[in-house]
């Protein structure tokens, strides 16, 4: 089990920046484009760990240690969340609490970073991460709850085993949703943040990194892809039920459906235009609501 | 998947269309999921019989009818005639409304368990989703104060009461649906002229203009 832990991980650690090829491939399959290389996200995080580092002489350690502490914090959630059953090789009971709060410590030393350079745009951009992740937290924390609630298991191995949909209940059909609305905000995705463009005035995610360079930029998109990729297992691991033919199929399977979410990221962002800022704390609102419905109706069974 | 299976996704899909009618800003997408929670509605009184008999199909049919075609049709003609803003001023946001949606259906939850129904009577989450209906109505009711909202509101009530006399269709009160329905039919239509009006004397149909009557 420990063996198959570790591959899972590093399979983790070395395909994730490929989902952002598959969402750039997607997107460009709807606009009549060609798409870049499936390659060049490697490409890109290879050429900026080449790069040498800037510093501003504003900023302090705590600018210099974000990009280290945001990886490792991802990383570490990572370990905890199974690809496949059985959990993964760390799991405990209340292991869910502790990947919500690794991924908020992410965020947290990202967005001190973009307060510790001084300039206003990255407080301003510091202020919607913390404004939007506060709202999509809730949201995220409720889905886990009714997760629990549902298989009477605090552990992200038996309640990320394809719970909501194997099961008869039809408001656990609304975790799904939520969680992806969840993965969309928590990784600057559109219809909440646009990854691509760079107006300050719209800006959330990308705003906060302006200042990073080199090999601390590159820690960063690895970052995110990583988050991507864990959310993506999450939303994955709570609708595929396992096969039962060991593992290894159980593995192949969730790495595909990671994929499939990356590549409905990639449909939702070709669709629809981004939302008016006001507009994302009511999308969050109603994501948290629509969990907190199927929370109450599913403590209620 | 049987019929019977059907019943407890169509009961959420309606706690999730109150849900949806608390949150949303814009009078015309209010009027869709009012028709929409009507098609729903059509569906509902069919599940606690096996074989369906003719006068149920009747109900059903002008329930469809009526909630999901007529109304629909009758607020969106009196919106465009009136030319008025489509965006909704609450008293209270949308956040709010949903806080206080999710509190309704807390309480009837909580409720169901406390009166004294006949066992059997309510299907699985029939009571809930039926109060949900009638406190999402009354929310929409005080809390907003375009004139229109408010009818739609009252709509969404009257579903809630139409939800609970569902499983009572079949002991012979289906005349007493229809009528209702008809009430009711009368209803929105006298509102859709009355708000015409309220729109020539006052130049909107914000209700808290209504204060600046003198005579």
């Amino acid at each position: 089990m420990a063996a198959l832990s570790v591959i899972r991980l590093l399979a983790t650690l070395a395909l994730a920046p490929l989902l952002f090829s598959v969402i750039n491939r997607v997107k460009a399959a709807f606009a009549g484009r060609q798409g870049k290389r499936l390659s060049q996200p490697y490409r890109d995080l290879a050429k900026l760990a080449r790069k040498g580092a800037v510093y501003s002489q504003t900023t302090t350690w705590v600018f210099r240690a974000a990009p280290v502490v945001s990886l490792a914090a991802i990383v570490a959630a990572l370990a905890l969340v199974p690809l496949g059953p059985p959990g993964s090789a760390p799991s405990f009971t209340g292991d869910f609490i502790l990947v919500v709060y690794l991924l908020a410590l992410a965020r947290c030393a990202v967005v001190l970073a973009a307060l510790d350079t001084g300039s206003s745009f990255e407080g301003m951009g510091a202020s919607r991460e913390a404004a939007f992740s506060a709202l999509a937290e809730p949201a995220l924390f409720l889905c886990f709850l009714i997760l629990d609630a549902s298989t009477h298991r605090s552990n992200l191995g038996v309640m990320l085993s394809g719970t909501a949909l194997s099961s008869a209940a039809p408001e656990l059909a609304l975790v799904p949703i939520t969680l992806f609305i969840v993965l969309l905000a928590e990784n600057a995705r559109i219809p909440v943040d646009d990854p691509n463009t760079h107006l300050e005035l719209t800006m959330i995610h990308e705003v906060m990194i302006l200042d990073h360079c080199g090999p601390d930029l590159a820690f960063i998109q690895y970052g995110a892809a990583l988050k991507l990729w864990l959310f993506c297992a999450i939303l994955t691991g709570a609708v595929l039920p396992p096969l039962g033919r060991g593992p290894w199929l159980d593995f192949a399977l969730a790495v595909a459906g990671i994929f499939a979410c990356a590549a409905l990221v990639g449909v939702v962002e070709s669709v629809m235009a981004r939302l008016r800022l006001p507009r994302v704390p009511k999308l969050l609102a109603l994501a948290c609501s629509c969990a907190a419905i199927a929370l109450i109706l599913t403590l209620w069974r | 998947m049987t019929v019977a299976a059907l019943f407890e996704p169509l009961m959420i899909a309606l706690i999730l269309t109150n849900l949806a009618l608390l949150v949303t800003s814009r009078t015309g997408v209010l009027i869709r999921l009012i028709a929409l929670q009507g098609a729903l509605l059509a569906f509902a009184p069919l599940f606690p019989v096996a074989n369906l008999p003719a006068h149920l199909a009747l109900l059903c049919l002008a329930v469809f009818t009526i909630k999901a075609v007529a109304f629909p049709y009758l607020l969106s003609r009196t919106l465009r005639r009136i030319d008025a803003d489509s965006r909704i001023e609450p008293y209270l946001g949308g956040g709010l409304s949903a806080a206080a949606g999710i509190g309704g259906l807390l309480f009837s939850l909580w409720l169901e368990n406390r009166l004294p129904v006949p066992p059997g009577l309510f299907a699985p989450l029939l009571f809930p989703a039926a109060l949900t209906t009638i406190f999402t109505g009354l929310i929409l009711v005080v809390t907003r104060k375009n004139a229109l909202t408010q009818v739609i509101g009252y709509l969404a009530a009257e579903n809630g009461i139409f939800l609970f006399g569902a499983p009572l269709s079949r002991q012979g009160s289906v005349w007493l649906e229809l009528s209702i329905l008809l009430d009711v039919f009368v209803g929105v239509f006298v509102m859709g002229i009355a708000i015409h009006h309220i729109n020539k004397t006052f130049e909107s149909i914000d209700v808290g203009r209504f204060c600046t009557l003198r005579d």
